[in-house]
């Protein structure tokens, strides 16, 4: 029934510029302050007061303009939005609407089938955040709080370019991954500080117009967004085939029903009546300006995705997954460093052992208890065969619990792998004497009883012998104890 | 352009104004005069010309982002009717 459909998604990112002060006033924007205490004149529209732009909210959104391709707007306009909430004092919000700062651009992403697709936006322009309403403890009022009040905004407006919910989900990645790089957003989800609304509509395949959409909001994490995406998708669907139409509305996601509903419907169609701010100025950036800012771009996402394809022999996969953020592209780096340029090692180990630990931890990368270096030294102790792969494990987990940097852990426990090909025979022969039926049966082509013997002596060496030796001295020896 | 009666209404309630019913037709008379001032303007050629976002020109001048505002929480609201835990407490609104 769905194959019948397709869908059209957009997407609007709002991500929250990572500035010390305000957009349009010296307040600080730090999370978490007492409420209130960070909202001046100008966030309270009081009169008299006059807004000046922070330059650093224009280098932001410039950065990310030239980060994805985009036509940099020599000449912007901020254009107030009118509307009445309590958390928005001016009554109106100053925003970009005719002429935004950053214009047509563009990101590439990965889709399921493992090609590529290029997803178009349309702008990313920039406006400041209404404050906060708390509408729980306060009798038949609401509380309000302006702290975030003119916190600055990029909301980054992509093309209807998105055919299923695992797209929007892989384009908000990627816009995430991307401003982080950048350092123009932390890109904090459960703090509001990269928000994502989704419009969504169906049309039957083969269909040039696009159907009606409806505007998801309330949205907190990317599996919400797969889910909410996916819920909208089937209610649309449901709707037209049974003859009904989809309505152009706001819709709220619940997570704990999963299901979108209709925020309260407002009696008349959004009117923002935008006009100029006559108290800004158009914002004029030149040739100079947009060269300067992007001698400061980093090595974005898509380029050191395939340096560390064309350079460090990874796979696409794996790649992809040490670049998506920075934190971790840097600690593969150190790490490889560390470990004798021995990219593929690190590469297992960090998406392996380390990966594992920091998501049972619930840290970030940044937070890991172990060092790149430290992890580095430590694959050293397995490239010099001083211990096995496996008991590499026992030793990361003693280093992840903060018992010392490997060597002396390996040193402390007596890991130190039994290479003496020598000492490694006497166990062998020791255990093939004990067990004079298996190794009769060895001799008589049964291969399979070998890795009995390689347990026999793993254990007996407490899992201290280089396994390849074990294999090979258990081979010759089983054949020929005289060997 | 003409405006009627309800389009008064409409643009009053947008702007949050109780206006009185028998002022509405003065109300229309005057709104629909500015359109018709606006719409003696529409037939200038402008053809090629910049729209202007700014009666002054020049541009905008940026700051540096500096925290440069202290807390001034108390003193900001003695303004207001009611407070409580330090927030601004204001008639229930919920969309």
């Amino acid at each position: 029934m769905r194959n019948s459909w397709e869908t059209v998604i957009g997407l609007e990112i709002h991500a929250q510029l990572a500035t010390r002060s305000k957009i349009f006033s010296g307040s600080s924007t730090a999370f978490g302050a007492a409420p209130n205490t960070q909202a001046s004149a100008v966030d309270l529209g009081l009169p008299g007061v006059l807004p000046v732009l922070n330059g650093e909210v224009v280098r932001m959104a410039v950065k990310f303009g030239l980060a994805t391709g985009a036509q940099i707007a020599e000449r912007s306009v901020f254009a107030r939005k009118n509307y009445f909430y309590p958390d928005l004092p001016k009554g109106y919000q100053i925003s970009q609407y005719e002429l935004p700062v950053v214009g047509h651009g563009s990101v590439t992403i990965a889709t399921e089938e493992g090609s590529t697709r290029r997803i178009g936006l349309t702008r990313a322009h920039l406006e400041e955040d209404a404050g906060k309403s708390l509408h729980e403890d306060f009798e038949g009022l609401s509380g309000i709080d302006l702290n975030r009040a003119g916190t600055p905004l990029l909301e980054i407006v992509s093309e209807p370019d998105m055919r299923s919910a695992a797209e929007a989900v892989a384009y908000a990645r990627k816009i995430l991954s991307l401003v982080r790089y950048l350092e123009i957003c932390d890109g904090n989800l459960q703090e509001g500080s990269f928000r994502c609304d989704a419009n969504v509509s169906v049309r039957r395949r083969g269909d040039e117009e696009l159907g009606t959409r409806a505007e998801l909001k309330n949205i907190n994490s990317f599996r919400f967004l797969e889910k909410a995406i996916n819920f909208e998708i089937d209610r649309q669907i449901e709707v037209l085939e049974s003859g009904g139409e989809v309505v152009q509305e706001t819709r709220l996601y619940d997570a704990e029903r999963n299901e979108t509903r209709p925020m309260r419907s407002k009696e008349e169609a959004n009117d923002y009546r935008y006009f100029p701010d006559p108290d800004l100025l158009p914002v004029v950036i030149d040739e100079d300006y947009i060269a300067a800012v992007r001698a400061t771009l980093p090595e974005l996402p898509d380029q050191k995705r395939q340096r560390f394809v064309d350079d460090f022999g990874l796979s696409d996969y794996d790649a992809d997954l040490l670049t998506a953020d920075r934190d971790t592209a840097d600690y593969f780096e150190r790490t490889a460093r560390a470990a004798n340029a021995e990219y593929k090692l690190s590469a297992n180990w960090i998406l392996g052992e380390l990966s594992a630990h920091l998501n049972a931890g619930d840290l970030t990368i940044s937070a890991s208890p172990v060092p790149a270096e430290s992890l580095g030294a430590m694959l050293n102790r397995i490239l010099d065969r001083t211990i096995s792969g496996k008991i590499a494990k026992e030793v990361f987990e003693a280093m992840w619990n903060g018992e010392g940097d490997a060597d002396a852990i390996i040193e402390q426990r007596g890991l130190q792998q039994i290479t003496d090909s020598g000492a490694i025979e006497q166990v062998v022969d020791e255990i093939i004497v004990a067990n004079p039926q298996q190794a009769e049966q060895f001799r008589a082509g049964k291969e399979k009883i070998l890795g009995f013997f390689v347990g026999q002596v793993m254990k007996a060496t407490q899992g201290k012998a280089n396994p390849a030796q074990v294999n090979d001295i258990l081979r010759r020896r089983l054949q020929d104890p005289d060997s | 352009m003409e405006l009627g009666p309800e389009d008064v209404a409409y643009i009053a309630h947008l702007a949050r104004l109780q206006i009185d019913e028998q002022d509405v037709p003065l109300y229309a008379r005057n709104l629909s005069e500015i359109l018709r001032l606006v719409e003696t303007m529409n037939a200038v050629d402008t053809d090629g010309v910049v729209p202007m976002a700014h009666p002054v020109d020049t541009a905008q001048p940026l700051r540096a982002d500096e925290v440069t505002e202290a807390d001034r929480r108390e003193e900001f609201q003695r303004n207001a009717p009611a407070v409580a835990d330090g927030l601004y407490l204001v008639p229930k609104v919920i969309e």
